[in-house]
């Protein structure tokens, strides 16, 4: 406990010396988070400043094996680094579906020439990555997906079409699912490959949002051979690697719905519907609808607390993180739903610079896909029905 | 600190489930219901909670108590919930041992700890006195009187007050209904003259009482505390029951809701077990989230009373807004899937929702969290 206790103190003098104060305020818009990959630019200064920093301090992915390029910390500490973040407003230095859906699957399944390649690139945000998961007839029942990949030699050609694959046009490598046995049954067939996105055959095609944003593309490939050895796991056992990885998935987009840093809602609420001399908001319906999404809110944050802690013991159900998400994107729609009503007109205008652009009506917009993407709410709930209520199937 | 039990917390939840769950299940519960039992609970149980330590629980151990804190509190609660055993375990070993050893004088301690520890001495809250809780509109009021105060004013919901040898009564010295200033903390005798119980049975078949102060005299030296300095002490005692009732909430929760799945996967109806059906699937795997992140915030608030009781207040108030919320949820699902059976009195079920509604209103239902955590937040 001493060295944790002195661990978080370094922690902090840390952090208070190298983190820009630009990089402690909460994000307004796309081009705060940086993403890295070949064509990453840097939106200013002091975002260089702080990614590059924290790549060399190893804390780009904290908790990593230092040999690619993560900080080696273990559970505790960097939980602690977490923490010590958050007490600051400190940014994400570097967002990516590399750190938070690849790379865990990689160090559980990947061979150590795979792990070697690809894992420090990611942590040093050279390369962008995207996920080919969804396919126009494969949604929810991913597993029907159609995309082949057909054996030529050492290579496979890999044919079909993805969807909903996220920021696709930027993305620099893919992480995909494709079909390796159309004869096998429909979970048997599948293998996990990854390849790069300027291989030929590949194209993409941006899908505009209801939003005014294409966060999605279409992705298509045609006749594109990608060398077996890129295979991560067995092959035709892709769905343990794709469903391993979904967890992951699903608790990043769980955590969209936390904010730990920032003003209260009830204060950003006051500015638009007034309040009285004791800061009490005037709309008192809206006040209570606040006050009970915070108590939501908090709880959360403790059960996402709670769920680290409880894998670091050995107590969690590997199912869990679909509760989480279920939860969380309910939570962050009603969030958004709560920041419009607020906002009242204010939020309605699309383009002024007074709204940055719209900036909280598009975000409003862009949260309806979080209990979509990754699995929608219903097939969370089926899946804790399922797996943890062993509740019978139909 | 992580949020999961220690070993020593788990190997405590052990002992006292297995007492409880065996001296205690809910048909003892219906069986004092029934019997129109003069006490509502057991003093044999009683006894032998002594000797198992839990009512001693939150004492120091200078006064035969254990020293532990409320996290072991909650453990114990989450029991009590599982099966609605009715004790004085909340009112004497939660609230009163809080109030008294953290308010009280050595003398006060010495009189009193020891005969909470050792099961001897049952005490009592009395705060509330209109509809709702709101500790700050208290009005009963203590005015000097010689060497001490004479108390007037009524009481009600005071739980367990119909069998309590001691009173902790919160009272208005100075400052008028809704001031923080002008509370004092008294320990008053109820066989004091001008004081008057009467037994309120209650929906859930748990106890408590209305009280009638007319001109009861006490000394000065049964304030508890300072005098109009209160507020402080009550606000961090009423939190720690609030950690506590939270606590038995996330207990009873649990069972209604285990009970409920196993009824989906035992009920057949259209020829199939009716836990096939997604309408209900559904449902129940939202109520098990609920249960979980509910569970989470109150082990956070448990844990934020023992490092810090001066700022759990957000915490706790976080815990039992959920809790009151989740219960409610639980219990009315819990109701509705059990379709008839659930309606009968004979079924268990009915019990929860009676105990869950009671848990609600105690010490603050769900809106006057969720309004106590604006006000914190300043909106």
């Amino acid at each position: 406990m001493a060295d944790l206790e002195t661990f978080r103190v370094e922690t902090r003098a840390w952090l208070e010396q190298n983190c820009p104060p630009e990089m402690r305020k909460p994000m307004t818009s796309d081009g705060d988070t940086f993403w890295g990959g070949r064509n990453a630019k840097f939106s200013s200064e002091a975002q260089r400043v702080w990614f590059e920093r924290m790549r060399d301090k190893g804390w780009t992915v904290p908790h990593w094996p230092k040999e690619y390029g993560g900080g080696g910390l273990d559970g505790e500490e960097a939980k602690i680094v977490r923490q010590e973040m958050a007490a600051i407003g400190a940014r994400q230095p570097l967002t990516s579906f590399g750190i938070s859906m690849l790379g865990p699957a990689l160090l559980k399944y990947g061979t150590d020439e795979q792990k070697k390649e690809h894992l420090p690139k990611i942590t040093a945000g050279l390369i962008r990555w995207c996920q080919g998961y969804s396919e126009p007839n494969a949604g929810s029942d991913l597993a029907s997906l159609q995309t082949r990949a057909e054996s030529d030699g050492d290579h496979y050609i890999i044919n079909g079409q993805k969807i909903w694959t996220s920021y696709a046009n930027y993305a620099d490598w893919i992480f995909c699912l494709v079909r390796t046995d159309p004869a096998a049954k429909k979970h048997d067939g599948i293998s996990f490959i990854l390849f790069d996105m300027t291989s030929k055959g590949v194209s993409t095609k941006p899908i505009l949002l209801i939003s005014g944003y294409s966060p999605f593309c279409e992705t298509f490939f045609d006749n594109v051979r990608v060398p077996k050895a890129h295979v991560v796991g067995t092959v035709n056992r892709g769905w343990d690697v794709a469903k391993y990885l979904l967890q992951h998935e699903r608790a990043m987009i769980s955590g969209m719905g936390e904010r730990g840093v920032g003003r209260p809602l009830g204060q950003i609420a006051a500015d638009s519907v007034g309040a009285d001399a004791q800061g009490k908001l005037d709309d008192a319906q809206l006040r209570s609808q606040i006050a009970t999404f915070e108590v939501d809110e908090a709880a959360l944050a403790a059960a996402a607390e709670r769920a680290v802690d409880l894998a670091k013991a050995g107590q969690s159900h590997p199912a869990f993180s679909s509760a989480m998400k279920y939860y969380g994107t309910e939570l962050n729609k009603r969030r958004y739903e709560i920041l419009m009503s607020a906002g009242g007109i204010d939020a309605l205008e699309w383009e002024s610079e007074r709204s940055r652009g719209g900036a909280r009506p598009r975000a409003w917009l862009r949260t309806k896909a979080n209990s979509i993407e990754g699995g929608t709410s219903e097939v969370m709930l089926g899946i804790v029905a399922k797996r943890i209520l062993d509740l019978p199937g139909s | 600190m992580a949020l999961v039990l220690t070993e020593e917390q788990s190997m405590l939840r052990d002992s006292a489930r297995g007492l409880i769950s065996d001296k205690a299940p809910v048909s003892h519960l219906r069986g004092l219901r029934d019997g129109k039992d003069a006490t509502g609970f057991s003093r044999e149980l009683w006894k032998t909670f002594a000797e198992m330590g839990f009512s001693g629980l939150l004492v120091p151990e200078q006064f035969g108590g254990s020293g532990l804190g409320c996290v072991e509190a909650g453990i114990v609660m989450e029991e009590i919930g599982r099966t609605l055993m009715p004790s004085p375990f909340l009112s004497t070993s939660v609230v009163a041992a809080s109030a008294i050893s953290r308010g009280g004088s050595e003398a006060q301690k010495a009189q009193h700890l020891p005969g909470i520890s050792d099961g001897s001495l049952l005490a009592a809250l009395a705060i509330d006195e209109g509809a709702k809780h709101r500790p700050l509109q208290t009005k009963l009021q203590a005015v000097r009187s010689g060497n001490g105060f004479k108390l007037s004013g009524d009481k009600a919901f005071v739980v367990d007050g119909h069998t309590a040898d001691l009173l902790i009564v919160a009272a208005r010295t100075a400052g008028s209904a809704g001031e923080k200033a002008g509370l004092t903390l008294f320990l008053v005798d109820p066989k004091a003259k001008g004081l008057a119980v009467e037994r309120t049975a209650m929906v859930d078949s748990h106890n408590a009482a209305r009280i009638v102060f007319d001109n009861v005299e006490v000394n000065a030296d049964s304030v508890l505390g300072e005098v109009d300095q209160g507020s402080g002490l009550l606000g961090g005692v009423l939190n720690i029951g609030r950690g506590a009732v939270a606590s038995e909430m996330v207990g009873l929760s649990e069972e209604v809701f285990g009970r409920t799945v196993t009824y989906l996967k035992e009920r057949k109806q259209f020829g199939k077990a009716i836990g096939e059906f997604q309408a209900l699937q559904h449902r129940a795997a939202q109520l098990y989230i609920e249960i979980e992140i509910t569970r989470a915030a109150v082990l956070k608030a448990l844990q934020a009373l023992d490092a810090d009781l001066d700022k759990a207040a957000t915490a706790v108030a976080v815990a039992k807004a959920r809790a009151g919320t989740t219960a409610t949820l639980a219990v009315q699902e819990g109701v509705q899937m059990h379709g008839g059976m659930g309606m009968t009195d004979q079924f268990d079920i009915g019990f929860f929702m009676k105990r869950a509604r009671v848990c609600q209103e105690l010490f603050g239902d769900a809106n006057f969290h969720a309004d106590q955590l604006a006000r914190g937040k300043g909106y």
